[in-house]
């Protein structure tokens, strides 16, 4: 089980959390308009990196609250955390693979 | 290939088995190949073995990073079964139980085949009626599927509780008689000894990297950690990796990968007649002829390619266990192991062409391809072989994530197996 640094919380056990699957996926504004292979995109298809991987948690047995991660899928360690919104921090771990 | 016959045993036994061969070759690569085969799981060996048998196309390579087999293939729970609800996937999963029932015979390897009957339990009103669904779907497709009041799953499989007292009671289950276990190395190497004894090179060792391609964007071949290797077909069959491989050639996938996990007991005396999976509380089992009870837990909720899944994973799944069959309370469980699987968005493989002309894939099997071994080489070898999807894969091809035509198993059962 992984410990989950919530940045409103601190550092408590993955039990806690939901993984909301990865983060910065926005719906296009006008699907009726946008190629069906664009949609099918949106739907569909996730980076799923062997290396780091931004995602959406839920600390619901907890604050409650969303934010967003960065982890490595290849140690499943949390390089960092960050309010839903704000960029992507520009971080990556020594043992990362693209 | 020296069949495996009577004669031969006895020939073997009286001369202490000193006069076996190897199985298959340890080959350096050629410079080119008709068809390349990324991947040496048993779809990716079977897919070589019926490539070489069904359509004599034997200039075939498969390579493979680590060793055959020691993927998925070598760490899942063996379950086989049929009783799929839409006629896609009742098609292409008969198309595989069929080949099962004959394989030790068509290999001339045993591959354990064992049909000792798939029951799933249902334990709420919903599971009820879906199961009951199933049975009559699969009933339409010629495919065995039968419904057991309580009692009659007690008769079956005797270690269960039926007791009114369980947080999820057994409302009843769904038989497969035909389902059952296999021996999973055997599959692999049974298929990579036949397809070896036909011409076609087993590459160990030799981790894709990239791909090559002509002028016209065809595939010209594959770069590997071995070197550049031609190829006029390239069919990738990467499972959990299947995301890295096609990253490596640009395209993106529709699928996920996360860990799955598995545990063994101790090895006892047999006690467990069938196989029995639990949807709602999460839990599979069945025994090996070893005498250790496998067991299957669910997968971790996030990307992961660590092979190892969380601890709460396998202890929900053993809480479950042991409510049911309460005589396995104080069993010890002796290894635990996770595998990498390619999850996609309808729980349904993916098998057919991809946007390069000569590149086809064959992943997607999920958390349940095992079953489906030999239906799967089978008809990704027609696909390699003439270019076109045979009619049971076309169903699957990677174009139904832009066209809408999912096949949605995921909805349908919402199961692991
Ligand atoms: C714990 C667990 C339990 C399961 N239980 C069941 C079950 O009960 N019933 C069932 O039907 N299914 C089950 N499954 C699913 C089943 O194991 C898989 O769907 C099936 O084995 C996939 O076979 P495969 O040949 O496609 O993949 P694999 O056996 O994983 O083969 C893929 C191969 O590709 C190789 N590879 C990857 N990248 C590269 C590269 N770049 N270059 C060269 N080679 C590469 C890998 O090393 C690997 O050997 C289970 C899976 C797990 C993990
Ligand atoms: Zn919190």
């Amino acid at each position: 089980m992984l410990l989950i640094d919530c940045p409103y919380c601190g550092k408590r056990p993955e039990v806690e959390f939901h993984c909301g699957g990865e983060a910065h996926i926005a719906r296009p504004e006008t699907p009726a308009e946008i190629a069906d292979a664009d949609w099918g995109s949106f739907l569909y298809y996730r980076t799923n990196p062997k290396g780091v991987h931004a995602e959406r948690w839920l600390h619901g047995h907890g604050c409650g609250r969303w934010f967003n991660a960065l982890r490595d899928t290849v140690s499943d360690a949390f390089v960092a955390t960050y309010e839903m919104g704000a960029p992507r921090p520009d971080v990556a771990p020594e043992n990362a693979k693209a | 290939m020296r069949r495996f016959s009577l004669k031969s045993l006895l020939q073997e036994a009286s001369s202490g088995h000193q006069g076996w061969e190897r199985q298959w070759r340890a080959p350096e690569p050629k410079k080119e190949y008709d068809v390349i085969v990324v991947g040496g799981g048993g779809h990716g060996l079977a897919t070589a073995y019926y490539l070489a048998t069904v359509h004599g196309v034997t200039n075939v390579a498969v390579l493979e990073k680590g060793w055959i087999g020691g993927g998925n293939t070598g760490r899942n729970t063996t379950i086989v079964r049929s009783n799929y609800l839409f006629d896609e996937s009742a098609g292409l999963y008969e198309h595989a139980m069929k080949l099962w029932e004959g394989l030790s015979q068509e290999l001339n390897y045993n591959v354990m085949f064992s049909q000792r009957g798939v029951l799933m339990l249902a334990h709420n009103h919903h599971d009820v009626i879906s199961f009951k669904r199933h049975v009559y779907a699969n009933r339409l497709n010629g495919i065995d599927n039968e419904w057991l009041s309580p009692e009659e799953c007690k008769a079956y499989c005797p270690p269960l509780s039926i007791s009114p007292e369980l947080r999820y009671p057994v409302l009843g289950g769904a038989l497969q008689r035909r389902g059952g276990t296999a021996r999973h190395d055997a599959v692999a190497w049974g298929y990579a000894r036949g397809a070896d004894a036909r011409g076609v090179d087993i590459i160990q060792n030799c981790e894709v990297l990239g791909l090559k391609r002509h002028p016209d964007g065809s595939v010209a071949g594959v770069e590997t950690s071995r070197g550049t290797i031609g190829a006029k077909r390239v069919g990738v069959v990467a499972a959990g990796h299947t995301g890295v491989v096609m990253g490596r050639f640009g395209l993106r996938m529709p699928v996920e990968s996360v860990p799955l996990q598995a545990l063994v007991s101790e090895p006892v005396k047999p006690v467990f007649p069938c196989v029995v999976m639990s949807n709602a509380v999460h839990a599979y089992i069945s025994q090996s002829d070893k005498g250790e009870l496998v067991i299957g837990a669910g997968t971790d909720q996030y990307v992961s390619y660590s092979q190892q899944g969380g601890i709460q994973i396998i202890n929900h799944t053993l809480d479950a266990i042991c409510e049911l069959f309460p005589q396995f309370g104080r069993m010890r469980m002796l290894r635990s192991w996770g595998g990498i699987v390619d999850v996609t968005p309808d729980r349904s493989p993916i098998l057919g062409k991809t946007p390069i002309e000569g590149l086809f894939v064959n992943c997607g099997w999920g958390t349940g391809g095992f079953k489906a071994t030999p239906g799967s080489g089978h008809v990704f070898a027609h696909t390699l072989a003439t270019g076109e999807p045979h009619k049971i894969n076309a169903p699957f091809s990677l174009d139904r994530f832009r066209t809408g035509r999912l096949i949605d198993e995921a909805a349908a059962a919402a199961v692991a197996h």
